[in-house]
């Protein structure tokens, strides 16, 4: 055992924090009442780095590892947790795909400018009937000659807007059921290819979340990504890794929620006595401190545990159970604690509240963590 | 030959983290992190810009310090230097900063062995733990360089001879022309510090640490018995006696009472 | 340089470890070792040694140190005018002097070019020798020139003690100097003392120091210069014991000018600078006045600072306006300049300016302690904020805790009565 971060990981999270800090932090409130995607703060990470960091140099990547990754995600997200999944969903959703399941031509073509963050990525498997039942997909993708032609919609894609490279789940043999899916790399330009309607939602206000329209959308044959049938496998690995990026998201919002609020007891007296000189509140803390530890110690495991090329789909599913029910929690109490200023928009508390709700929803909703760990009990 | 870009920095306690003990009166510097000195950011910075303009420029950041000091030259490699080099001896601790400008100085003239002449020194105009601003001054004086201190503005010619910068004054700035080799000392108007890049936390680090043999240093020049200046006694500074909270039903009121104890004090 | 361990004679009787003073001997096997770093030359332990396996440190070479004699002030002057900081530093200077000995002098040094006339001056301020040098290679300042001829005269005149204004000049110049004469240099001095028996003086009143362990008849006469560190969290007395000159800078508007004395007169030394246009390496091209209005926080009477409670940058126009009213200037938190809403030169405190104004009005200032180091000797601190437990508020002579956007508009409006209260209060 050892619970030591590496000189580079904490330097990330110096790093990181620093850039939060001064970059992320002063846009945080005015981008979420605006539902504005943060154009200028993207560029700036994509020029730190921030966008490839747990891949091979060879590919244009940092050389990171997945508790670096970890980090930055939860770290951004401390702030802001809608700059947050900006690069979770790239990272883990659209690149690692790429990297793992691509062929070598695909990962030369597409790697290079995904991970400098010159474009941007997004993943495509949600329909309007095919959410945690993902096997429900009704895109199509046919065999046209050399070509492959989709047709269909997907829903609630983070990054849409924004997105250059997609990847998407289209099922080829609809005989098949899972075994029928398979997974294709569309870029924003291809013909029949279009963003449908961008959602209006409670939190993440700033994330880019909009529709994916495949009208005769035809693209080569090469997009195909792994074998045909295999598109399942992609978005279950994918979604696995995914669940590392949101987990640690969750874990970021949980810590600025509980930063902010520290920061508030002290100040804030109530009865003659500072809220933090209150020993009914201090316990309250001090239990809230502690989950925020325990989810971070979850995260950073089956991120270790993706590291170390070990089976971490079950430790995922865990950390990311456990640390979106501790977002809701601390910053619902977050809220709370600061009584009704918490309430009011000049605190950022409620924000964090309305953004810590989608971690327990996307990516796999908390039941269906639960339905993960469930299946590795008991399929023994 | 490559240009070379000597950056001096420091390793320093965040000062504005440092709080004291009210009931013993002394620091508390448990938990204050330690942080690259804010003015050799801005050194630093200015040095990276160059490298980041012309080729085969090449950043050595020089410091001294406790072996801890490397985390700070891991911070300065991983925004683009080229490599760090601490100079980590018990011998020149307790240096003031006479004592320390022989041990870089005696640093610098073991990097030009190494790695060939130095072209430019650039540093940041003072530490804030120390806020002595002499250090600087000194590694020109013992290299017999020119130096301008308080730069806010930076220029350098496309041949890398010539330099003009403007020199904070109080009231104003002097515009100055000076050539390399030189040593400017550099401060937080000059430019905006950038931070680390992924790339350089990730990458290769070349950090080397000399002790005092490896830099060849007179013993007798450095550490605490060879500093001239020596520390007499220290003590935290005593707080003022609290004065009187003006109170009353209106600011009108309050406003009164002001002028009353105003004049009350002779002061207006 | 530090004692030294004889290996072969030490038994690793452990002895000198316990009896080291300065914890500076341990035990490595079975022998003694000293780190030198820690060791202060005591030599506590030669004489405990049973063994006779430790020789004394050996004795430093020492500089006359008597042949130094009198106190200098570099007397800065820019474009012919001197610096208030010179007139504060000679004024310094003639009480350090008077403490070391009724024949020692407080001498001004003036560099430049076409300057005579400042030597009266000077001498009206309480110089009582002024060494002029000028040359129209002097004109200005340069680090180059003006560090060759102060050594030139440093080496043939031989001062004791040499005192800078901690200006961007003086900080520019001293340690330069320092360098070349390999002595010591203590910078942003706000306390200097010569007298041990004095220091104790203001080491109780001003400070936290334990003060039993100094005698007060001791006969030293070296420079004690107390100065923040750490951001002035804690305050450090430098000494300067084997090397001559001792320097310091001092910082602007902490020491007081003598009052003016009309016609006072003295001796005026020549010193011929050996100086060629190739000793200098720069050119100053131009010096440029900022457009924005000088802010001579260091003279100021009052001083309206604003801070982060403002809110935001306009603030300041409120401030602005209440500093016209009360004939104050404008002055600063860190925090509003790091946020750019005002200019550095408004900065108050430790990395800004010290100022000492009759009164000081802190307005929405919370007091962190960098601030309070460059404000606390005011003479009376006036603070606003709406925070009850402010920092502020503990070093305030009179605290308001409200909204400093409706408390100084009606501060404003009674400013003129203040004498008809007063009579009104007192009747």
């Amino acid at each position: 055992m050892n619970f030591q971060l590496s000189k580079e990981q904490e330097f990330t999270r110096k790093m990181v924090r620093e850039f939060a800090t001064n970059e992320v932090e002063p846009l945080a409130a005015d981008i979420d009442k605006e539902h504005r995607f943060p154009e200028e703060t993207v560029a700036k990470m994509a020029n730190y780095g921030m966008l490839g960091i747990p891949f091979p140099t060879e590919y244009g990547g940092m050389g990171g590892d997945h508790i670096s990754y970890a980090i930055t995600v939860e770290e951004l997200s401390r702030v802001c947790a809608s700059t947050g999944v900006v690069c979770s969903a790239h990272t883990s959703l659209c690149c690692w795909p790429i990297f793992n399941w691509g062929n070598e031509e695909q990962r030369k073509k597409y790697l290079p400018d995904l991970l400098s963050g010159k474009k941007l990525g997004a993943f495509g498997l949600t329909e309007p009937n095919a959410g945690t039942d993902a096997s429900g997909q009704q895109t199509r993708a046919e065999k046209v000659g050399d070509k492959w032609v989709l047709n269909g919609a997907k829903v609630f894609i983070t990054n849409g807007g924004y997105a250059e490279v997609f990847v998407v789940m289209a099922m080829t043999d609809k005989s098949k059921g899972n075994h029928g899916i398979s997974a294709f790399i569309v870029e924003k330009s291809d013909k029949g290819f279009s963003i449908g309607k961008t959602e209006d939602k409670m939190g993440i206000c700033a994330s880019s979340t909009t529709e994916l329209i495949f009208q005769d959308c035809v693209i080569p044959e090469d997009r195909l990504l792994g074998n045909v049938g295999d598109g399942f496998k992609v978005a279950m690995s994918t979604l696995d890794g995914g669940r590392i990026g949101i987990a640690s998201q969750a874990l970021g919002i949980a810590q600025g929620a509980f930063d902010v609020t520290v920061d508030y007891m002290k100040s804030r007296k109530q009865f003659g006595k500072k809220l933090s000189q209150m020993q009914a509140l201090q316990f309250q803390m001090a239990d809230l401190k502690t989950k925020i530890e325990a989810a971070r110690l979850l995260v950073y495991r089956a991120a270790f545990m993706k590291d170390q090329h070990e089976n971490y789909s079950e430790a995922a599913a865990m950390a990311k159970l456990f640390a979106a029910e501790t977002a809701m929690e601390v910053t619902t109490k977050c809220v709370q604690y600061h009584g009704g200023y918490g309430y009011t928009k000049d605190y950022p508390v409620e924000r964090m509240m309305r953004d810590a709700k989608i971690t327990e929803i996307y990516e796999g909703t908390s039941e269906a963590q639960r339905m993960v760990i469930a299946a590795h009990t008991f399929k023994k | 030959m490559a240009f070379n870009i000597i950056v001096c920095a420091k390793q320093v306690p965040d000062t504005n983290e440092i709080r004291i003990n009210p009931e013993t009166g002394t620091l508390i510097r448990d938990g204050v992190p330690s942080i690259l000195n804010n003015d050799d950011n801005n050194a630093l910075e200015t040095a990276l810009e160059i490298k980041d303009k012309y080729d085969d420029v090449v950043v050595s950041v020089i410091s001294m310090g406790p072996p801890q000091a490397q985390d700070m030259l891991f911070e300065c490699v991983a925004k683009g230097a080229d490599r760090g080099i601490l100079i980590s001896d018990r011998a020149v601790g307790g240096s003031d900063t006479w004592a320390t400008s022989n041990a870089i100085e005696a640093g610098i003239k073991k990097f030009e062995k190494e790695f060939g002449k130095v072209n430019l020194i650039l540093a940041g105009r003072q530490a804030i733990d120390g806020d002595t601003a002499q250090v600087g001054p000194q590694i020109a004086e013992k290299f017999g360089l020119p130096q301008v201190t308080y730069v806010e503005e930076f220029k350098i010619s496309d041949d890398l001879k010539t330099v003009n910068v403007h020199r904070q004054m109080e009231d104003g700035y002097e515009e100055i022309e000076v050539k390399t080799p030189c040593m400017l000392t550099c401060i937080k108007e000059l430019n905006d510090p950038r931070y680390m890049n992924m790339k350089g936390i990730f990458g290769e680090k070349e950090i080397i640490i000399w002790n005092a043999k490896d830099i060849e240093v007179d013993l007798n020049k450095v550490g605490l018995e060879a500093s001239p200046t020596n520390v007499f006694r220290s003590f935290t500074p005593a707080p003022k006696g609290k004065g009187e909270i003006l109170e009353g039903d209106t600011e009108n009121q309050i406003a009164q009472k002001l002028m009353i104890g105003l004049k009350g004090k002779h002061v207006i | 340089m530090a004692i030294k361990i004889i290996n072969d004679k030490c038994k690793g009787c452990t002895i000198c470890t316990k009896n080291c003073p300065f914890d500076a001997l341990t035990m490595e096997g079975k022998l003694a070792v000293c780190d030198e770093a820690k060791c202060t030359n005591c030599n506590a332990c030669v004489a405990k040694c049973p063994f006779e396996a430790i020789e004394a440190a050996p004795e430093q070479e020492e500089v006359d140190l008597s042949a130094y004699k009198h106190i200098w002030v570099f007397a800065e002057q820019r474009e012919g005018k001197l610096m208030n900081v010179a007139l504060e530093l000679i004024g310094e200077g003639r009480k350090l002097a008077k403490d070391i000995s009724e024949d020692t002098e407080v001498c001004a040094v003036l560099i430049g070019d076409g300057i005579d006339h400042l030597a009266q001056e000077c001498f009206e301020y309480g110089a009582e020798k002024v060494y002029m040098i000028q040359d129209p290679l002097l004109k200005n300042y340069t680090t180059d020139a003006y560090t060759k001829v102060m050594k030139q005269a440093i080496d043939e005149y031989k001062p004791e003690i040499v005192l800078y204004g901690a200006t961007h000049i003086g900080r520019d110049f001293a340690p330069r100097i320092a360098a070349r004469c390999n002595t010591g240099l203590t910078a942003d001095c706000t306390h200097l003392d010569v007298n041990i028996a004095k220091y104790i003086e203001f080491a109780k009143k001003e400070t936290t120091l334990d003060t039993s362990t100094l005698d007060p008849n001791s006969s030293d006469t070296g420079i004690k210069q107390t100065r923040p560190a750490f951001g002035g969290n804690l305050m450090a007395t430098i000494i300067c014991p084997r090397t001559r000159p001792q320097m310091s800078t001092v910082r602007p508007g902490v020491m007081q000018k003598r009052e003016p004395e009309k016609g006072a007169t003295g001796e005026i030394v020549t010193i011929k600078p050996e100086i060629k246009a190739e000793d200098i390496h720069i050119t100053i091209k131009n010096i440029v006045k900022s457009a924005k209005e000088l802010v001579s926080l260091t003279d100021a009477d009052i001083i309206c600072s604003g801070g982060r409670g403002l809110g935001d940058a306009s603030g300041f126009e409120l401030i602005e306006k209440f500093a016209k009213k009360v004939g104050g200037v404008v002055g600063s938190s860190r925090a509003c300049v790091d946020a750019g809403w005002i200019d550095h030169s408004h900065q108050v405190g430790q990395t800004g300016t010290t100022v000492k104004p009759k009164i000081y009005f802190a307005c929405g200032i919370s007091g962190a302690i960098q601030h309070l180091a460059g404000m606390q000797t005011s003479d009376i601190i006036v603070a606003i904020n709406k925070d009850a437990d402010a920092p502020i508020f503990e070093v305030a002579d009179f605290g308001i805790v409200g909204d400093l956007y409706k408390v100084i508009p009606e501060i404003m409006k009674e400013w003129d009565n203040a004498e008809a209260l007063f009579d009104a209060a007192n009747k």
